[in-house]
This record gives structure tokens, sequence and C-alpha cells, in this order.
């Protein structure tokens, strides 16, 4: 009788303590704390790079399961702690350059730096010098009346046709 | 059947490949004998070639559309379960449908030019001929001997399935079971319209070409090569615009990143040549008023046709993903070699006519209308070259990497290692040249030909000035901080301003004059000079277009978080709840999970919607489908990222806030009417002859 009492007992309290544990467990399905870093941590990381195979979709928009792995492991590195710049430096060793959204600034890469605004300035110098050359003081222009805006249409091809239009009436 | 099908397809291909190659022999054979006989034969095979190649098309649809997976084409691009649309669509889907549809619409532009009238400009009908059916030929020739959309799948005695147009010695035909299927990418309504609106601007633009090299071999450099294609020059632009903009709105559709623009190397391809059309568009006016920038429009018009196969070029050789497989592929060196050739004969071309080129007029003033097209044209080649060396300095790193291997003291600069330019590059780089086209698009309509003073322009631009001004005002008065943005709502404000101003001004000017109703002179107003005022259009569709390029690139927002049933994400204003998800396969072979979230917008439901994921068996691809809440003034841009398998209690979402996005579509309507109604072929045809005649009786008395 004893025993039997003490095996419900032990019954009753383990039922109570799975019934009572349960409610606890399902609030802890339901909240399950955000993992740490949180989704725009790492993708404030992953913007910025692109992994090799998946070519020209940035990391942090990739819907590859290597990605997805990838992006594990950025969050895996910041919850260890790295700063952005190692966890970046981490996938240029193992990946090489590419992994990166902008080549980093030596060696050739210099060039991709310099060369838009040296060509932009080479091409304004070229137009300056041009316009300069192809000016003339205004005076020795004949035709230099200066006709204003727009409305008064100064197209002659239109007023042409407009004039043969009111020939032809 | 299926014989037959293969047979006549593939005899028509041949047939307007011959009849492009005598073409050419006829031009050339009757330009040396100084006969019309032989020039009018090389046209009518040029008027061949059209109906020849429809044949292919037809008999390659029919192939598609019937399922002969024997075809190695058609089991590439289709499958069982796709619907019929999507098998006619197919024909662009892959490599050889590609070539032979190009070829077929370049065909169709080939006819059509050999059907206009050529009684005023003889001269320049073998040029154009031999231009064409070279661009024409060349296409062909690939997609014969190389990408060939009928060759069949046969199965040789070693067991190795080879593809090949003839039974291969002791092989048997196979028939695979199915298709791989379309790649899922493609199968969206802007994907079904986008390549022929790109491929129609890229072959529309052969006719301005041929005829520019014509003018320059035949020496008539007059600016009638420019009136002949003015026409083209409108409707090729129309495509290409057509074109970006279609595939902007398939990348924010279908790619699911949020996004329309990521400066991807096969989007700048397509760019390209739209950056050097539009300062052609308006530098040929300089030409056709002023005779001056003879040898630039030359240049441009080159360079277009060149950019256009060189874009080709780049998205067909696989040059992109990597040098190793540029060499590998069949087409690929002779891409190149044809980009090569027609480069280098027509630069030489307009060297040898560099003198006769000259300016006729002088530029008088730094605030004329030729002036600030001057600037216009030096802001778009800046954004070129920016985004040319964008695209190919990833191939100069890797292919450069022999130096470093030969000489180990360079190896660090020689590296050989890929890199990747991202989006942010391009956007720091073209940026300010963008905002500066803006502000010519305000400055240059109130310009005037030849002479225009700063005191001139000032007078003309002071009232839309002070108009446009209102506009920052008021925003920072509502609290904006974004300096740059106040900046380009500016420029906004200026375009619009002016652009309206001038259409008021023109049609009150004619109101008072007439006495008539102001809107019917608006409308008459346009009529009368639809080139201009189509024009405006255009730039008011560009600067609405520009509101919502600055609404998304400075004021979108975005946030990720995995949630549970019944829980909320916000962002900004916005707010969403989960409310399910469900997995189900569909008969098209695709495995699809939808979620459904509520959205909320300042604490109020505005709606539901269902991102989803596809999952396509056939292909292995997964595809990301945005649920969307679109306004007029914003799109709130949901993504389904990930969610628990099976008892789908948690999933992760991505928000995106999207201010002012729609704008970009809007004004891509309103520059597809803009360039209509200039572009549109001339009622007034009687009128022009008659003044043609006019001119011709001046000149001969």
């Amino acid at each position: 009788m004893r025993k039997t009492t003490r095996w419900l007992l032990a019954v009753a309290i383990g039922l109570s303590v799975v019934l009572l544990g349960m409610p606890q467990i399902a609030q802890a399905q339901g909240e399950v704390p955000e993992p740490t870093p949180s989704d725009n941590e790492v993708n404030a990381i992953a913007k910025e790079m692109f992994c090799p195979v998946c070519e020209n979709i940035p990391l942090d928009v990739c819907g590859t399961q290597a990605c997805e792995q990838w992006r594990e492991q950025i969050r895996e590195k910041l919850a260890e702690g790295w700063t952005e710049e190692e966890i970046r430096d981490y996938f240029v060793q193992l990946y090489g350059d590419r992994v990166l959204s902008e080549p980093p600034r030596r060696g050739l890469n210099w060039l991709i730096y310099i060369l838009p605004p040296l060509a932009f300035l080479a091409g304004a110098y070229v137009l300056y010098t041009g316009f300069r050359s192809w000016r003339r003081p205004l005076e020795q222009t004949p035709d230099a009346a200066p006709i204003h805006g727009a409305a008064e249409e100064q197209d002659e091809y239109v007023s042409r046709l407009e004039e043969a239009l009111k020939k032809r009436k | 059947m299926v014989d037959t099908l293969v047979n006549f397809g593939f005899g028509a291909m041949v047939l307007t490949f011959l009849a492009a190659l005598y073409g050419i022999g006829a031009s050339l054979y009757g330009h040396v004998q100084k006969d019309d006989r032989w020039q009018e034969s090389a046209r009518n095979a040029m008027l061949l070639t059209f109906p020849l190649l429809t044949i292919s098309v037809v008999m390659i649809v029919t192939l598609l559309l019937q399922n002969h997976f024997d075809v190695a084409y058609v089991a590439q691009v289709t499958s069982r379960s796709m619907p019929a649309y999507l098998k006619v669509t197919a024909l662009w889907g892959g490599q050889p449908g590609s070539l032979l549809f190009w070829s077929w619409l370049m065909a169709l532009f080939a006819s059509m030019v050999a059907l206009r009238n050529w009684s005023r400009d003889r001269e320049f009908l073998p040029w154009v001929t031999i231009v064409i059916l070279t661009t024409l030929g060349f296409f062909l020739l690939l997609g014969i001997f190389f990408e060939n959309p009928f060759f069949r799948l046969w199965l040789a005695p070693s067991g190795e399935v080879v593809e090949a147009l003839f039974r291969p010695a002791g092989a048997t035909l196979f028939t695979p079971q199915d298709g791989q299927g379309l790649n899922p990418l493609l199968r969206h309504p802007g994907m079904i319209i986008h390549p022929p609106m790109q491929y129609l601007g890229f072959v529309s633009f052969v006719v301005p070409y041929a005829f520019a090299i014509a003018a320059l071999i035949t020496g008539r450099t007059d600016a009638r090569w420019i009136r002949i294609t003015r026409s083209w020059t409108l409707w090729a632009w129309l495509f290409l615009s057509l074109g970006l903009v279609l595939g902007m709105r398939w990348a924010y559709d279908v790619l699911g990143w949020g996004g329309y623009w990521g400066w991807d190397p096969v989007e700048n391809a397509a760019l390209m040549p739209w950056l050097t059309a539009t300062p052609f568009l308006h530098s040929v006016m300089i030409q056709e008023k002023r005779g001056q920038l003879k040898r630039w429009n030359m240049l441009l018009v080159i360079l277009t046709y060149d950019l256009m196969i060189f874009g080709t070029f780049l998205v067909r050789s696989g040059v992109l993903s990597s040098v190793h497989s540029f060499a590998q592929s069949a087409i690929g060196p002779f891409f190149f070699g044809f980009i090569v050739l027609t480069f280098g004969v027509s630069i030489y071309l307009l060297t040898r006519r560099w003198d006769e080129l000259h300016t006729e007029t002088q530029m008088t003033s730094w605030f004329s209308r030729e002036a600030t097209f001057l600037l216009n044209n030096l802001f778009f080649i800046a954004i070129l070259v920016i985004v040319f060396i964008g695209v190919v300095f990833p191939i100069v790193t890797e292919a450069t990497g022999f130096i470093g291997e030969a000489f180990p003291s360079l190896s660090n600069v020689f590296n050989g290692q890929k890199v990747t330019v991202g989006a942010e590059w391009y956007e720091r780089n073209t940026g300010p040249f963008w905002a500066a086209l803006l502000f010519l698009m305000g400055v240059c309509p109130l310009t005037a030909w030849r002479i225009s003073t700063m005191k001139t322009l000032g007078r003309n631009l002071w009232k839309p000035t002070a108009l446009s001004v209102l506009v920052p005002v008021v925003l920072v008065i509502n609290g904006m901080d974004n300096w740059l943005a106040v900046f380009a709502f500016w420029l906004t404000a200026l375009v619009i301003a002016v652009t309206a101003y001038e259409f008021y001004k023109g049609a009150a000017a004619r109101s008072r004059r007439t006495g008539k109703n102001f809107l019917i002179e608006l409308v008459l107003l346009v009529g009368r000079n639809r080139r201009r005022y189509g024009g405006y259009m255009i730039h008011f569709g560009v600067v609405l277009m520009a509101l919502g390029v600055i609404g998304i690139e400075m004021f979108q927002t975005e946030t990720q978080a995995t949630i549970g049933l019944g829980e909320q994400i916000v962002l900004d204003d916005y707010s969403i709840t989960y409310d399910s998800l469900a997995e189900f396969d569909t008969n098209d072979n695709r495995n699809v999970a939808r979620a459904v979230v509520s959205v909320y917008q300042d604490g109020d439901k505005v709606g539901e919607l269902y991102p989803r994921r596809d999952f396509f068996y056939e292909s292995r691809q997964p595809m990301t489908i945005p649920g969307l809440h679109s306004t007029l003034q914003e799109d709130f841009y949901v993504l389904l990222v990930d969610w628990q398998p099976i008892s789908t209690q948690r999933a992760t979402f991505k928000l995106y806030h999207n201010p002012l996005v729609n704008w970009l579509w809007i004004g891509s309507y309103v520059l597809i009417f803009g360039t209509m109604v200039a572009a549109w072929p001339e009622k007034e045809t009687e009128a022009v002859k008659a003044v043609a005649r006019e001119a011709r009786a001046a000149a001969s008395r």
C-alpha cells in the first residue's frame, strides 16, 4: 500500500511537473529570443559581400543554401565578438578579393578609383578647348542676332513646313 | 513530321544566309560595274530575308509547341507542364533561339529598309544594304554553325548523347521523356516582353548606323543621313528604353532583393548603347540646325552600334562569368573579332572623311542651346565611361593574371584575381552626372540656338526657378534634413516647372494670336511641333522616373526578422503579422511555400500580402516572389526568406519600404507616350514633299 502511494505520488509529481512545465515550454517556443546577433546586423555586413558562386547577387539577399550558410557563419563570428573587418578579411582569405563588393584599394585595383575622374577631367578639357577654338568673337558673326526663348518656334524646318501648308490652303 | 519541320526551318536559315551573302556581293558588283540592276537585285535579296526567316521561326515555334524533345533546343527550354504561351516565349529563352529571334527581327528591319522609297538617296542603297546584310549574316553564321536551334539529340553507340543536325554514324535519335523547362526566372510577363523590346532597340539602331556608314563612304556628309534615319532612331531609342524599364520591373518583381537596378553587368550591357543613343538624339539636332558636330555624331552612332554588339557579346559569350568560359565558348572569339572589325572599319572610314566633316558654323555662346547639348553629351559619355570601366575591370584583372605569373615581381599588381564591382561604386561615380543631367534638362529648353547670354537665359529662367524653389522650402519646413535629397527634389521641381512653363508659354502665345481656347491651342501646339514637344514630354517622363529613383535610393529602409505565428515586425509606419504559411506542390512542377501576412499602416489593417518562395523541381532553382502593397506614395515590399518546415510555426521575413518607387513606372508610360508623339510618322508627307519640291525649284532657278 505504502509502495503504491509512493508510486502514485511520484506519478502525480511527475505529471504536475510536466503539466506545469508545458506552458513554459510552449511559451519558450513562441518567444525564442531573437538570435543574437540579429538578422539586420548580419545583413549589414552581408550587403557588402558577394559569394563566388551566385554572380552579382549580394550576399544579404541571395536565396541559395550556400549563401544562407555564409550568413550563419557571419552570425557565429559576430557572436564570438569578431569585428566587421575581421569577418570580411576572413572571407577574403578563403575566397579571394571577389567576395568584396568593391575591389580593395591596392595594386591594379587603384585604376578603378582613379580612371573615372581622370576620364571626366580629360573629356571636360577636350570640350573646353574645343569650344574655345570654335568660338568666335560676337561682332564677327554676321548672323548673331539673338533669338530668344522658345515659344515662337525658331525651327526653320517646321516654319517652312507651316508656310508650305498655308500656301496649299 | 519532325524531320520536315527541322529541315524546312534549317533550310530557310541557310537560304537567308545565302541571300545575305548574295546581297553583299551583288551590291559590291553593282557598285563597281555602275549597274543599277545588280543593286536592285541586292535590294530584292534584302527584301527576301524576312519572309525566309519567318519560315524558320514558325518551324521552331511549332517544334516548341509540340514538345519535340528530340530537338536539343526544345528539350533545353521547354517541358510538358509549361503553358503554350511560355513555350512560344521559350523562343528567346536560350542561346540558339535568341540568336534566331535576333536575326529574325534584324531581317524585319532589313526588309522594311528595302521597301522604303530610295529615289532620292540612290547612292546610299548599296552601302546600306551591305552594312545591314553583313550584320544579319554575322548573326546567322553564329546561328547556323555554332548555336543552331534545329540541332537534334542523338544517342551515339558509345552511349553518349550528342547534338548534331545530321545522324552521326551508328547513332539513333534520342528523345528525352520531358524537357528541362524554361528558366523559372524567365517566366514573368516582364521577361516575356523585355527581350523582344531590347532586341528591337538593338536591331533598329543598325539602320541609322548603316546610313551613317553609307554617308561616310559616299562622301555625302550633309545632314541627309540624319534626316532619313530620324524616326528610326527615335523608335530604336524607345525600344531600348522600354527594354530597360521592363528589365527593371522584372528585377523588382522577380529577383526579390527590393530594388530595380543592381548594376549587374548584364544590365549594364543593355544600358551602354542607351548612354550613347540618348546624346546622339540630342546632338543630331545641332547638326541639322547648325551644321556642327558632324564628326561627333558619326562617332556616337558608331559607338552605339558597337556597344550593342558588345552588349550581346557580354551576355552571350560567357566572358562575364570568367575569361575561361569565354575561351571555351564557340561564339565568343567570333563576336570579339566582329566588334574589332566593324569598329576598326568604321573608324577608318571616319578618319578618311575627317576633314570634310568640318564644322559649318561657329559656337557663339556658353549659354546657347548647342553649348548645353555639348555638356549633355559630356555627362552621358562620362557615365558611359564609368559603366564601361566597371564592367570591363573584373575581366581585365582576371585576364592580366598571366603577367604576374610571367614576372613574379609584378605578381602583387597582376594577381589574376577576379574582383567584384558592386552597385555602390557605380552609384557614387555616376550620381553627380545624373544630377547634372537633371539640371541641364531644366536649363536647356530655355536656352536659344546660337546666342543666349546669361541675361536672356536668366530672363527666361527666373519664373520657373522661383516656382521650383517652393518645393525645397516646403520640404525643409516639413522637417526633411537630408540635404542631398532636398537638392535632388529641387532639381526635379525645376525640370517640371520649366517643362510646364514651355508648354504654357507656347500655347498662351498661340491663344493670344488666334483668340482660340488655350487647351485647343495646347493640343495644336504639340501637333505642329511634335518632335519638340514630344521631346519635352519625354523629359517630363524622365523626371517622374527620377522621382522614383530618388525615393528608393535615398529613402529605402529595410529590416529582417524571424517571428512566430501572430507576432509582428515593424518597419517605419508599417507593420506585418505572420498569419499562416502553406506548402504545396503545383501541377507545373513547382513546390510553393506561401505565407499570409496582414499589413498594418499606423495601426490600421490595410490588407493581406502573400510573399512566397517557389521551388522549381526541374531546374532545382528557388525563386522569391515578393508581396507588394503599392500606393502612389510608396511600396511596402515583403519577402519570405525562410520558414520552419512542416510546423510552420516560425518564419523569416524581409521588409522593404520603398518611397515613391511607383513614379518610376508611371514616368516610363509618359516617356513612351512622348516618344510616340515625337516619332509617329508625319502625316504631312504631302507638305514635306511640297517643301522639297519648292526647294528643288528654287535651286534650279
